[in-house]
């Protein structure tokens, strides 16, 4: 892609948010709505630089938080996936523990899994994030892993592969597409689970409790300057989940740049 | 007379078991010589896919005997002793071309040096040296068929098995596909069975053609194709060309009022034998594929 279409492709999208950070900005003004219930653009940015330097300490802790959480659950997804792929038995055992992870209600386990691992420990976020993501994450890495190509399997039974060889050659350079898309789900579900499970307590220098308690005492523009960081680190994620799989799997559809 | 590559001996081959009983297959008998070029030619479910599988040991006989080169099928194909290409070409997506020539090889162990070189060599016989470092979705259909040909011969194998490898090109592409194929066979003297439903490819290819008739599938004529060697472009305007074309087709038609008849005598399909599950599955792909 040269940089003129590129950048012909970023102006649509660009102009739209323009022309909505306008109108907020004046709109709002003109209608007469009132500051504390929709602080204007202007007023948030003023906020950010006011509260640059606990906003700064409280987006690090809860990005450890994130990442922490991605690492541990994104680990015992994969490897799940693993077991699950290669024995039946643990594919029962395992899909309905997944399955159940994926059901729980987390605003009701929050509470109980900051308990469990105190709630001044970051560890307790990062559970909670493990349970949101372990199963977009299982569920992918087992479809990538199983579905392959018959003719493939084929391929490698004539070659007389061992079933070795099929995971290393065939199963698992199938399913990086696959752990890719559960990694991008994950990233938007991981600051949503960090920040949930900060609204039950942990340390103030936290963007979920910043935002809980600045709102608490009606300083909206405070919680409106997290809740942009919060959703900044939500998009830098996916993006940067983005740029790896670019560099990771530049053969896959999704990274293709030439036209053929 | 040279060695025969190939037997299948009254092999038999039935999906499923009891009442819902499929004989993909009944009492194959066909042997392939050395340097031979057999087509399997019939109607959509006559089993000539599941023929060739079992001639691989990708699929096992319900009853009968598959020999390659003198040893059963299974202990062939741990041996590597044949190259395969499917209907679809079946390449890794994450491999460039030239990686995908050499996935055989990997798998069997050969050195990285040598790899290289008989990659490099199988590109160099199928014409497409110059996209070795290319990505498969770079290639065009016909290109990536002559890599899994190029691919199948990596090993350097005394047959190769070839599943409709053409099926899914356009006729001007196929029969360009058809002169390379003759040039190859020739140069590299390998034993080939290729399946195909098309008459006119079948006659310009083959040393001998086995036709074909469904349910039960069976062979039910073996033509020899006497015509001269090396078949060219100018092949396809002989007359002798357009007899056997002939040949084959009314064969295929016989083949179809045999199977009336076995209809109608209700032949013993639904033979029990016990098979499991794997079958099944096997079924599945076989069809797949029909």
């Amino acid at each position: 892609m040269t940089r003129g279409s590129r950048l012909r492709r970023a102006l649509p999208p660009l102009t739209v948010f323009l022309v909505v950070l306008l109108l907020w900005e004046f709109g709002l003004a003109a209608l007469n709505v009132q500051q504390f219930l929709m602080p204007r653009p202007s007023v948030i940015v003023a906020a950010l630089a006011d509260q640059a330097h606990i906003l700064w300490d409280a987006t690090l802790y809860t990005l450890t938080e994130v990442l922490g959480g991605l690492l541990i659950g994104g680990t015992l997804g994969i490897l799940a996936a693993f077991a699950a792929a290669r024995w039946r038995l643990a594919s029962e055992a395992l899909v309905p523990i997944g399955i159940a992870a994926a059901s729980i209600p987390i605003i009701a386990m929050a509470p109980i899994i900051n308990v469990w691992f105190t709630a001044d420990s970051p560890v307790s976020r990062m559970a909670v994030v493990t349970v949101l993501i372990f199963f977009p994450i299982m569920v992918n890495t087992m479809r990538g892993l199983t579905q392959v190509d018959p003719a493939a399997l084929e391929l490698m039974a004539a070659c007389a592969a061992t079933e070795a060889q099929v995971l290393r050659k065939l199963r698992v350079p199938n399913s990086l597409p696959y752990i890719f898309t559960g990694l991008k789900v994950a990233t938007t579900l991981a600051v949503i689970g960090a920040i949930v499970g900060e609204y039950f307590g942990g340390p103030l220098a936290a963007l979920g409790i910043y935002i809980k308690s600045e709102a608490y005492q009606f300083r909206y523009n405070h919680a409106w300057a997290a809740i942009l960081i919060a959703c900044t680190l939500g998009i830098g994620l996916y993006v940067l989940v983005l740029a790896i799989e670019r560099v990771a799997i530049p053969w896959h559809t999704s990274s293709r740049q030439e036209v053929i | 007379m040279s060695e025969p590559v190939v037997e299948v001996l009254k092999a038999s081959k039935t999906f499923g078991a009891g009442e819902g009983a499929l004989a993909a297959l009944q009492e194959i008998d066909l042997t392939i010589r050395a340097g031979e070029f057999v087509s399997l030619i019939g109607p959509s479910g006559c089993g000539k896919s599941t023929l060739l599988r079992l001639i691989g040991d990708l699929t096992p006989a319900s009853t009968g005997e598959v020999r390659l080169n003198g040893k059963p099928a299974a202990q062939a194909r741990r041996a590597r002793e044949y190259g395969i290409v499917f209907q679809a070409p079946v390449l890794m997506e994450w491999r460039t071309v030239q990686r995908n020539v050499e996935l055989p090889l990997e798998i069997s162990g050969v050195a990285r040096a040598e790899r290289t070189e008989r990659a490099t060599a199988m590109l160099r016989l199928v014409e497409l040296s110059d996209f070795a470092a290319k990505y498969p979705w770079q290639l065009s259909g016909g290109m990536q068929q002559r890599v899994a040909i190029a691919r199948a011969l990596a090993m350097d194998p005394a047959l190769l098995l070839m599943d409709e490898p053409f099926g899914a090109l356009d006729e001007m592409t196929r029969e360009r596909l058809n002169l390379e194929l003759m040039d190859i066979w020739r140069r590299t003297h390998t034993t080939v069975v290729f399946v195909t439903h098309s008459i006119p490819e079948a006659v310009f290819l083959s040393s001998r053609v086995a036709v074909m008739s469904a349910r039960p599938g069976r062979i039910t004529r073996l033509i020899d194709v006497d015509l001269p060697q090396p078949r060219e472009a100018a092949t396809r305007n002989e007359e002798r060309y357009f007899e056997l074309v002939t040949a084959v087709r009314e064969a295929l038609h016989q083949g179809g009022a045999d199977e009336a008849t076995a209809a109608a005598e209700g032949l013993g399909t639904g033979a029990s034998t016990g098979e499991g599950e794997e079958d099944a599955a096997a079924r599945i792909r076989a069809e797949g594929y029909a």
